[in-house]
């Protein structure tokens, strides 16, 4: 049986977008599946009825070999039995146990001595030692992702469901944290699926991404391929940023970044993180397309490329631009017709050097 | 002061207050989570008997469990005698009357519970019994307790529903309050002042503590 997940459900709110999702999709050891979109889209609900703790009205759910979810022939499997470990947006961490006995909460079915060492592998793991007896109003933000994350792994789940993990904590924490968790989960070799409506987390952590919007799965496929080929314009919408490249950090001129592109270098202001290997993101309304030579604006990155596409949306246009990587720019209807911008016009693309973000990314 | 009364209403009223945490915990529970649309229907017979007169109460006590009933009759063959003005007679109603004593604190802090502990906690394969035993009932305790201190109280000063189905026997259904009755009626003003005194001392010391826990004043962890 190939290790996959299979979920097609629909759940219905009073005075809320009707919830249909569609995913199947291989996950398998270490995989990360990302559910993305804007709150309220449904994404929440697709992870709590993955969890057992929300009851669509039909649909199934189905994740290797295991029915948890049938409701034509009336299976309902509860969360209890599922085994799953699910860690909610805020944590959820037991107020009245300890960090030891939060993580060996669920560790009901072991006998003493098993317990006591399942524990104390969590605790090295997480890098907890020291705090097994604080109680959870004594952590920082990161301390307490870490404790609910060791307590939802600690019963050794099938699946690892987290809800906006990193969403609790301060930007420069969460920061550190990213790349923290997507090592650990690597490490766990555990599948996984992760609620984010933040799409620098869903680069980073993501292997795969299903994109959710008012309710609907909108697309899956990698992170890469769901940024730079949006299939329709409500997930680029949804996405927020068109241009998604592979980029290398080659070194540092003048306090800035120097990045490869495909062969074309980018001057960028700062990088989230050191590593060599990053997601160059580009927002389409940054860029500003120039014609012929037009190097004397203070924009950083002048890049030569010519028109691959040009595409109305209302009354604005999508161009899309090879310059040794394919670039996607937002311009007015009267620039196109001003610039006269078809398929195959040569021109230059300024794009500042604050508005280019590096994401780190994992080599591969 | 009648200390064969004190004896009987202190006995009273711990029994009812015990009885009522086994039986009141469930009820509040099933107020707590149930998503039945009905539920208030059940919430509100809870809650009767703080606006019904005690006379009232006692009065369908009475014929629920007289001998002309068909618990009466089942208790009366069962046991031999009769449930009307008994001591367990006494206890029964109590329970009844005392019962959203127990029921409203338990439920209140039942709800201040978050729900995403409880789910977390199925999620890591607990089930629902032993979740309520590992985690709501610890992070319910103030209002476990002020339950049942409140019911102990409620009991202890119970009037009307006592005449009604316990009568006035003395060492089995004679409490502090039909005591006082008694001695006022006649004319015994020194007698009834000791064992009202008593009573008023005894209440306003539950009541002190439930307010303190619910303050914090001793609490077994410190206010988050």
């Amino acid at each position: 049986m190939a290790a996959e997940i299979d979920i097609n459900i629909v759940k219905t709110f009073p005075g809320r977008a009707t919830i249909r999702a569609q995913i199947r999709y291989p996950l398998e050891a270490s995989t990360v599946l990302i559910l993305f979109g804007p709150s309220g889209s449904g994404k929440t609900t697709i992870l709590r009825a993955v969890a057992g703790l929300e009851w669509p009205e039909e649909g199934t759910i189905r994740f290797v070999s295991r029915t948890w979810l049938d409701t034509a022939s009336a299976v309902r499997v509860v969360p209890q039995d599922r085994h799953i470990g699910y860690m909610p947006q805020d944590y959820a961490l037991f107020p009245t146990y300890t960090v030891a006995g939060n993580i060996a909460y669920g560790l009901g079915h072991l006998n003493s001595p098993d317990r006591k060492k399942r524990v104390d592998e969590m605790v090295e793991l997480f890098q907890l030692r020291g705090l097994e007896a604080a109680k959870p109003r004594e952590l920082s933000g990161g301390q307490q992702q870490r404790v609910a994350l060791a307590r939802a792994v600690a019963p050794r789940p099938l699946l690892l469901l987290l809800d906006e993990p990193l969403s609790a904590l301060d930007a420069p924490t969460r920061l550190h944290l990213r790349g923290e968790l997507r090592s650990l989960l690597k490490q766990l070799a555990l599948p996984s699926m992760i609620v984010t409506h933040d799409w620098t987390e869903a680069l980073t952590l993501g292997d795969v991404m299903a994109v959710v919007g008012a309710g609907n799965v909108l697309q899956v496929g990698t992170p890469l391929d769901v940024f730079s080929h949006p299939q329709n314009a409500e997930v680029a919408h949804v996405v927020g940023v068109e241009t998604v490249v592979k980029g290398r950090i080659e070194g540092m001129v003048d306090g800035m970044f120097r990045v490869s592109v495909n062969g074309t270098m980018l001057t960028v202001v700062k990088a989230e993180s050191t590593a060599a290997d990053v997601f160059v993101c580009i927002r389409a309304e940054d860029v500003v397309l120039e014609r012929g030579r037009a190097d004397a604006s203070s924009a950083r990155n002048h890049l030569a490329g010519t028109v691959t596409t040009v595409t109305a949306l209302g009354a604005l246009a999508r161009v899309t631009i090879n310059c040794g990587f394919p670039l996607v720019a937002m311009v007015t209807r009267s620039a196109v017709e001003e610039f006269e911008l078809v398929s195959g016009l040569p021109v230059a693309a300024a794009i500042k050097a604050g508005a280019v973000h590096l994401v780190s990314r994992q080599g591969d | 002061m009648n200390w064969i009364a004190i004896w009987v209403t202190f006995k009273l009223a711990a029994l009812t207050a015990l009885i009522l945490l086994m039986v009141g915990v469930p009820i509040a529970y099933w107020v707590s989570f149930s998503r039945w649309r009905w539920k208030f229907l059940i919430e509100s017979v809870v809650a009767l008997p703080l606006v019904l007169p005690p006379t009232v109460l006692g009065f369908y006590i009475l014929v629920a469990i007289g001998p002309h009933s068909p618990f009466g009759r089942w208790y009366t063959d069962l046991v031999g005698h009769p449930l009307p003005f008994t001591f367990e007679g006494l206890v029964l109603a109590s329970v009844l009357y005392s019962l959203p004593f127990a029921v409203q604190p338990f439920s209140a802090a039942f709800d201040q519970v978050d729900r995403r502990l409880i789910e977390t906690s199925w999620t890591l394969g607990v089930s629902k019994c032993k979740t309520f035993v590992k985690l709501i009932a610890p992070l319910s305790l103030a209002g476990l307790i002020t339950g049942f201190v409140l019911s102990f109280a409620h009991t202890l000063g119970e009037f009307g529903v006592v005449l009604m189905v316990g009568g006035n026997i003395d060492g089995s259904t004679r409490t502090v309050s039909i005591d006082i009755y008694d001695e006022v009626q006649a004319l015994n003003y020194a007698g009834a002042a000791k064992t009202a005194l008593f009573l008023l001392v005894v209440s306003y010391l539950v009541l002190l503590i439930v307010y303190a826990i619910n303050r914090n004043v001793w609490a077994a962890w410190p206010q988050k």
